[in-house]
């Protein structure tokens, strides 16, 4: 049992530091992350990629999450190139060299209109006919969806919804007639996209996985996303802390720095703790998914629950210590606010995965 | 970064689990079932902590050259989960925790050589002499005196909630020797014969009807200035050592993993009205499942310490964390206890608790000890430092507040 970073590991966390803090150019962050290998991070050597695993990508995002960079690394590189990653040899060696060159763009589109994130609860259909498949139906915030070159769309080929059989992904060029996108931006700032597809035709060659069997890897990269959400999270709340005890000690009323009031001292001892705890659920999931424990899945169920109830508790109180001024659009605490209230609506919110870790 | 474990250790396992099957006897597992505190029974425990020095483990944390074991913390951290699995009752820590690392951290040669072989054996069972009824949280402004006299000091005063001083015969205490100056600077670490004349001792009944904790009195009590640890006037240097090695010696997480199985397997025999079992009420699994991912979330933080310690550094700000977490998932869990037993924990039998007794349970034995062990572990966040104090320990260590 070990928790320190290797070399190379120190390396990637503080390189990413340095650049998060080093004003980059929001418009060339692409290009640079290309040219930094990080969107080659996971992917195994044969294909070109870096081999790196759960923990590189971990050390990234956490970095990411502090600097606050929007980015579109969880929807092109975490789900649309975790599905690749799976995908057959023919799909991986059209793709990710494009992916990892900055060139290729992606989005997974699981989540429907009235349904609770999941994806067996999925409705969209995809029927077979003249050796193709016409798919009809909706998703909604599709991230990165109106950016994306390409997007994979979940949908049913069979069962009802509920059924974690008779699910099939697709890859679909949103230029292909019948399809709608309604680009919107997202509350922290993130883009994503509303999917209308009517009579949308593929062929064959676009289903990803095997027929009806698309289930198990999309909820392994639905995990990993977790994962990786869990890593920003834990980022952007150490700077909601880090910002609020600094305020605390700056700010004035009464004559004294309102941080040396014990009922606030407490609140932020708590946030402390909150982070803390944040961070040892994120180890604990990340380690047991990447060494295959059996427990790995509750893992995960406990750290997404805990993203949404430490992250509420820290950003509010994050807030209510700024004051007027956690209010305003002015400081950095509004945005990360922001950040993390996205964070517990996507991909199954805390009382969804409380519920799912009680089930065992 | 990995969780392997050590071939070693698995093996290491292996022993320690061999050697509780074969050594502990019924009573000892009796009295570890029917301990609703902290402090187990003292008659059973002492027994206890006599099977382990005997195969020579009863201070694992102690250097081996005074009588601890050699191992490794991943050792030491498989052995304290072991003897939680098996239900052993935990040894008294006021020596083998307490007193004996202070002695081995600033005791004389003679100190050492007199009293470590005694608290390893269990012949000398040890109380602590810090809180005062003016002196809780704000332990710097104790009052107890001790005078010079020659040899000696003469000590008077009052001692309170001092845990199992009506079964112990040896005192470790602080006492102040200046009046003047700062309160922390005029304090002295002494030890004490619990025989000594002027020596009252009036136990104190609890919420639980037992009496764990008591008040001593002091009066005109001598003291022989050999028994000082430490420099005159310096044992603050003493006591805040003490408490350091308190804060990062205990792992919370094994022992709430447990009552939480065992929460799980009662509520699987409790109907509701509805009838299924209680288990799979979704408010009931909702609460228990909170409790649980926190405990997930503490071996883990429990886990990085460990690591850090095996590195050789310095866990810092996480060690004070646990203490908090720790007591107060105690609370929730013991807690959710009585919630899941309904009125049936209300069934109030003390005298059943008694291991060895005459008074035999009405209910199943795990119903006599829910209410006993929610009544005592309010305690838990007021002791060894209360959690408010915790908290400002946090707020200005860590954050520098």
């Amino acid at each position: 049992m070990n928790f320190s970073l290797s070399d190379e590991q120190q390396m990637l966390a503080d390189s990413a530091r340095r650049f998060v803090q080093g004003g980059y150019q929001p418009e060339a962050l692409w290009r640079q992350f290309a040219e930094l290998g990080w969107l080659a991070l996971p992917f195994d050597e044969d294909d070109g990629g870096l081999g790196a695993g759960l923990v590189e990508t971990m050390v990234l995002l956490e970095e990411l999450g502090r600097g606050g960079v929007t980015t579109p690394y969880l929807a092109t590189v975490v789900l649309g190139g975790g599905i690749l990653r799976r995908a057959d040899a023919a799909c991986r060696a059209r793709y990710l060299p494009d992916l990892m060159a900055g060139d290729l763009q992606l989005a997974l589109a699981v989540d429907e209109q009235e349904r609770v994130f999941a994806p067996e609860n999925t409705a969209l259909q995809a029927c077979e006919e003249g050796g193709g498949f016409v798919l009809n139906g909706r998703k909604t915030v599709v991230l990165n969806g109106d950016q994306a070159d390409r997007i994979l769309v979940l949908a049913r080929t069979g069962g009802e919804p509920g059924d974690q059989r008779g699910l099939s992904l697709f890859l679909l060029d949103p230029g292909s007639p019948g399809v709608t996108l309604t680009p919107h931006r997202l509350v922290d700032g993130h883009r994503a996209a509303r999917l209308q597809l009517d009579g949308v035709r593929l062929s064959a060659d676009a289903l990803i996985f095997e027929k009806d069997a698309a289930f198990e890897p999309v909820r392994q990269v639905l995990d990993e996303a977790i994962l990786a959400l869990g890593a920003e999270a834990v980022g952007a709340l150490s700077v909601l802390l880090d910002d609020t005890v600094e305020y605390s000690k700056t700010r004035k009323q009464f004559g004294v720095p309102i941080g040396s009031f014990q009922v606030l001292q407490h609140r932020m001892a708590d946030m402390f703790m909150a982070l803390e705890q944040t961070r040892s659920l994120l180890l604990a999931a990340t380690l047991k998914t990447l060494e295959g424990h059996d427990d790995a899945r509750q893992a995960v169920h406990a750290l997404k629950a805990r993203i949404g109830g430490a992250g509420r508790h820290i950003a509010q109180e994050a807030v209510q210590l700024h004051g007027g001024m956690g209010m305003t659009d002015e400081l950095a605490v509004g945005r990360y606010f922001k950040r993390i209230t996205a964070m517990d609506g996507l991909f199954g919110g805390a009382d969804q995965h409380l519920a799912a870790f009680a089930r065992g | 970064m990995d969780l392997k474990v050590p071939e070693q250790e698995r093996h290491f396992r292996e022993e320690v689990r061999a050697f509780l099957n074969e050594s502990l006897t019924p009573e000892i597992l009796e009295a570890g079932r029917k301990t609703t505190s902290v402090f187990a029974p003292v008659k059973e425990v002492m027994a206890w902590q006599r099977l382990l020095h005997a195969k020579g483990w009863a201070a694992p944390h102690w250097p081996k050259e005074y009588g601890g074991t050699g191992w490794s913390v991943g050792q030491r951290a498989v052995f304290a989960e072991e003897l939680v699995r098996a239900e052993a009752p935990p040894l008294i820590p006021m020596g083998l925790q307490m007193c004996g690392p202070c002695l081995i951290g600033f005791g004389t040669e003679e100190q050492k050589a007199h009293y470590l072989p005694r608290i390893l054996s269990g012949e000398d069972i040890w109380c602590q002499g810090y809180s005062e009824p003016g002196a809780g949280s704000d332990l710097a402004s104790l009052k107890t005196f001790a005078e010079s006299d020659g040899d000696d000091y003469v000590i008077n005063g009052t001692k309170i909630w001092t845990t199992y001083a009506h079964h112990a015969n040896r005192m470790f205490l602080l006492v102040r020797t200046r009046r003047d100056g700062k309160p922390q600077a005029g304090i002295t670490f002494l030890l004490l014969d619990m025989n000594t004349p002027g020596i009252t001792v009036d136990p104190i009944v609890g919420l639980d009807e037992v009496p764990e904790q008591c008040q001593v009195f002091f009066d005109n009590v001598r003291v022989p200035k050999r028994n000082r640890v430490g420099e005159e006037n310096d044992g603050w240097t003493v006591a805040k050592y003490l408490l350091t090695f308190e804060r990062g010696g205990q792992d919370y997480a094994p022992a709430l993993g447990v009552q939480l199985q065992r929460l799980k397997q009662i509520a699987a025999r409790q109907t509701t009205a509805g009838g299924g079992s209680l288990r799979e009420d979704p408010v009931w699994a909702h609460k228990v499942a909170a409790c649980e991912s926190e405990v997930l979330a503490l071996s883990f933080t429990e886990k990085r310490i460990k690591s850090a310690l095996s590195a050789g550094k310095d866990p810092g700000a996480l060690s004070s964390m646990t203490k908090i977490l720790g007591t107060e998932l105690q609370q929730r869990v013991t807690e959710l206890g009585i919630e899941t037993l309904g009125s049936q924990a209300l069934v109030w039998q003390p005298q059943a608790l008694v291991p060895g007794g005459d008074e035999a349970p009405l209910g199943p034995e795990y119903a006599l000890t829910a209410m006993a062990s929610y009544l005592n572990a309010r305690a838990c966040s007021i002791y060894g430092g209360s959690n408010e104090v915790q908290r400002g320990i946090i707020a200005k260590a860590v954050l520098g507040l």
